[in-house]
Order: C-alpha cells, then structure tokens, then sequence
C-alpha cells in the first residue's frame, strides 16, 4: 500500500473553506430539523397518549408511515416528488423560487422524519409514568390539559432527557443524508475534496474528527446523566464481573 | 402533473426487482456479519483482560459518532487501497454495513446480558451452579429472550438503511427505481412506489416483532 500523505492540504484554500462551510450547513440542517422535531414530535408523543380515538389514530399513522419508510426515500419524496403533486402555483414556488432548496428540503425531511422517533420517546416518557398519579391529579379536579401541563409532562421530560439527548445526536449523522439531494454538508464537502485532490484519507479523516467533536460532549453529558439515573441493582453496574 | 402512470412501474418491475434481491442480499448477510461481530464486541467488552474492553468500547464509539454514509465512503475509498487492487462497489458496501451495525449490535448484545438483574446470578450462584453453568442456563437466556426483539428491530432498520449505497452507486431497489425514474422521466410514479414497498415491509416486519415480543413476555 504505498499512498501519498499531505496532511497540510486541509489546511489550505479552497479545501479548508469547504469544511468550513460543510460544517456550518451541518450543524445548520441540523438544528433546523430538531426545531421541527421537538415541537411535532412532543404533540404527536402526547396525541399518542391522550384518551381520545381520533387523534391517537392519526399520530400513530404518522409515526407508523413515516418510520417505515428510508430516511433517503424520504428524501427524495420531499424533493422530487412534493413539488409534483401540490397546486401548480406551490411547486412552482417550490421549484424556481425557494433560496437554497436543497437546504430547507433537506431540513423539513429531517424534521418530520426525527418528528415520529421523537414522537415514541415521548410517548414512551408519559407511560412510564404510574397511572396512579394521573388519576390522582385528575382526582384532585385538575383537568386533563392541566394535567398534562402541570403532572405528566414536567416528569416525563426530566426522564426524557437522555434519550432525547441521543435523538439530537442522531439528527447530526442522519443530516448527511442530505448529500443525496445535493447539499453541501460535512460529508459532501470531505468527499468533494476527495474527488478534486485523491487524498481520501485526509479528507475523510477530518469529516470524522468532526464529527466526533460534534458529539463527544454531548455523549459525555449523556453519560454522566446516564450514572445519575441508573437502576440500582442491574448487572450492568459493576465492572467487577 | 400529468397522469399517474401505474404501466411505467408494471414495465420496470423486472428490473425493480433485481435491485430489491441486491437489498434483500446485503440486508440478510450484513445482519449475519453484524450479529457476529457484535456478539465478538460484547464479549471483549464485559469479559476481556484490559486493553480489550477499552478497545472495543472505542470502536462502537468511534462508529457510532460518524454518520453511515461516511462510513460507506470510507470502506468504498479504503478496501481497494487495503487490497491493492479495485473490487466492486459490492464487497465495500458489504463491509461497510457489517462493521457498522455491528456496533449497534453489540450495544444491543451487551444490554441484553446487563439488564438481567444481579440476584439473578447470585442466586443461581447460591444453588451450586458455577459460574458458567449460571451464564448458560440462568442469565443467558433471560438475556437472549430481552434482546431478540430489539436485534430483529435493529435489523429492519439495517433494511432501511442499505438505501444508502445509492451514493456508491449500486443497484439496490431505490437505485434501480432512480433509474427508472431519470430514464422515463417518471419520478412521481418511481418514488411513490418505492416508498409504499418499504412502508409495507417494514411495518409488517415491525408486527411480527411486535407479535414475538408478545409471546415472549407471556
């Protein structure tokens, strides 16, 4: 295996501005889409728990379609095939008009599909919690948005967090995929400087360190909040055996 | 928009259906591969003598913190240069997929063994059993029972996502339907169907999960 090393090439113009910037539209896309996928995932999460048919209906569809479908597809469902279907006038808007649409495709994809995985977490939180207390809170003549606003939620978030934690992790690899559609994200960007210059090591390792830096402080908070809240009495708490 | 055209998917169903066998392919052997290594991973990570489980923790870590996609260029840039000469996008891709999920896997494996509460072992311990014998007939398969659902879970995901090695170029089911579409210039009809197809498999998958983890906890 003989291969040329250059590592200095990262660090010289164009290739340092495309990580740059591959970084920026990174973490951009990303924060994009969890603005959408907290706020729909939480209403689906609790439309999922709440004793009205017609509601749990629709959030659990929600949740059922757009988890069984490819993030990928996904994708290119937005891109491709939205434009299409919707009122002329709407796609032509979509199509000729829209700044930057792989960007704010790439963003609404990722936030309706992060919308069902945070949807189950979310679900998952408020059934952790003992029915007893809902019945109590009601009992008391709180009324069921009350409930919700003042009992359930204000505890299944403080459970949430870890696993949300993990969710907003995710949305910073799953905005990769945005690459397919064309936009110019940390992938991207290492694989272009790949293509222009054949040092796929370099480039590829820097997208990695990146990334890592991306999540490695959140991956130490998770743990340290992980140790806070481990059940007493697993297998998993000593190193010992 | 112009009609639906359901004439353009009957005729492209031959060729739709090669690059489903390819999903189908890498879906079944990555799985196995993955499982493999995980279980490898588990094991070093909770029974090995000291720099292994330090090892192996950095590794799922490491796989876990970069997105797929990264991965798959990775292996798709490295095996080549790691042979010494190009092979197709195939056994990349392959690898590639099998020394991703096997750190989910492995994370899966270990939980399974974890989760099993510690009386559990103790007790089996007080009856006389050794050590191993409490592993095998005590812990193990409470263990296994925990994690069947979420390993099988794990693989519809894998399913999902061999979508990917459409930016390797491979001919899976969405590529070949990309095809299509960019030859017939039929993207609603291609993708529509590409997208029901998935939907139906993998929420009947996700019910056969659910209908075993059922049985299980009865």
């Amino acid at each position: 295996m003989n291969y040329n090393w250059n590592w200095g090439l990262l660090f010289v113009e164009p290739y340092f501005g495309f990580l740059v910037s591959g970084l920026r539209t990174t973490v951009l896309i990303a924060l994009g889409a969890w603005a959408i996928a907290f706020v729909l995932g939480s209403l689906l999460g609790i439309a999922r728990t709440v004793p009205i048919w017609g509601v749990r209906v629709v959030a659990t569809a929600y949740v059922e379609i757009f988890r069984g479908i490819p993030l990928l597809v996904q994708m290119f469902l937005w891109f491709f095939v939205v434009p299409e279907i919707v009122p002329r006038d709407w796609g032509r808007w979509l199509k000729r008009e829209l700044p930057d649409p792989e960007f704010w495709t790439a963003v609404v994809a990722l936030g309706f599909y992060t919308a069902c995985r945070v949807a189950e977490q979310v679900r998952a939180g408020i059934q952790s919690i003992s029915k007893g207390l809902l019945n109590a809170a009601l009992a008391t003549g709180l009324t069921l948005p009350r409930t919700y606003l003042h009992v359930l939620l204000p505890l299944s978030y403080r459970l949430l967090i870890p696993v949300l934690t993990s969710e907003f992790l995710t949305i910073f690899k799953n905005s990769s995929l945005a690459l397919t559609i064309g936009a110019a994200e940390l992938t991207a960007q290492s694989r272009q400087i790949e293509s222009l210059t054949f040092h796929g090591f370099e480039a590829f390792t820097a997208a990695t360190v990146l990334y890592i830096a991306i999540t490695l402080s959140v991956i130490f908070l998770m743990r340290s909040l992980e140790t806070r809240m481990r059940i007493p009495g697993m297998l998993g708490q000593g190193a010992d055996r | 928009m112009s009609e639906f055209d359901f004439g353009v998917i009957l005729r492209a169903l031959p060729f739709l259906w090669q690059g489903m066998q390819l999903t189908l392919l890498l879906t079944v052997l990555a799985m196995m591969g993955g499982i493999l290594l995980g279980t490898g991973l588990a094991l070093m990570r909770m029974w090995a003598p000291t720099p292994f489980p330090q090892l192996a923790a950095g590794y799922v870590n490491l796989l876990r913190s970069i997105p797929l996609i990264l991965v798959v260029f990775w292996f798709y840039f490295l095996v080549p240069l790691a042979i010494g000469r190009a092979v197709g996008a195939f056994p990349s891709a392959l690898i590639a997929f099998t020394m991703f999920e096997a750190a989910y896997y492995s994370e899966i494996i270990r939980a399974g063994i974890q989760g099993v509460a510690r009386g559990q072992l103790a007790a089996a311990e007080a009856t006389g059993l050794t050590y191993l014998q409490a592993m095998r007939y005590v812990v193990l398969p409470q263990a296994f029972r925990a994690m069947l659902p979420v390993l099988l879970t794990q693989s519809i995901i894998l399913f999902q996502d061999t979508s990917l090695v459409y930016v390797v170029g491979l001919h899976d089911f969405l590529t070949a339907a990309t095809v299509v579409a960019g030859r017939d210039n039929r993207l609603v009809e291609l993708y529509t169907f590409v997208a029901v197809i998935y939907l139906v498999l993998c929420v009947a998958a996700s019910y056969g999960v659910r209908c075993l983890r059922l049985r299980f906890v009865q």
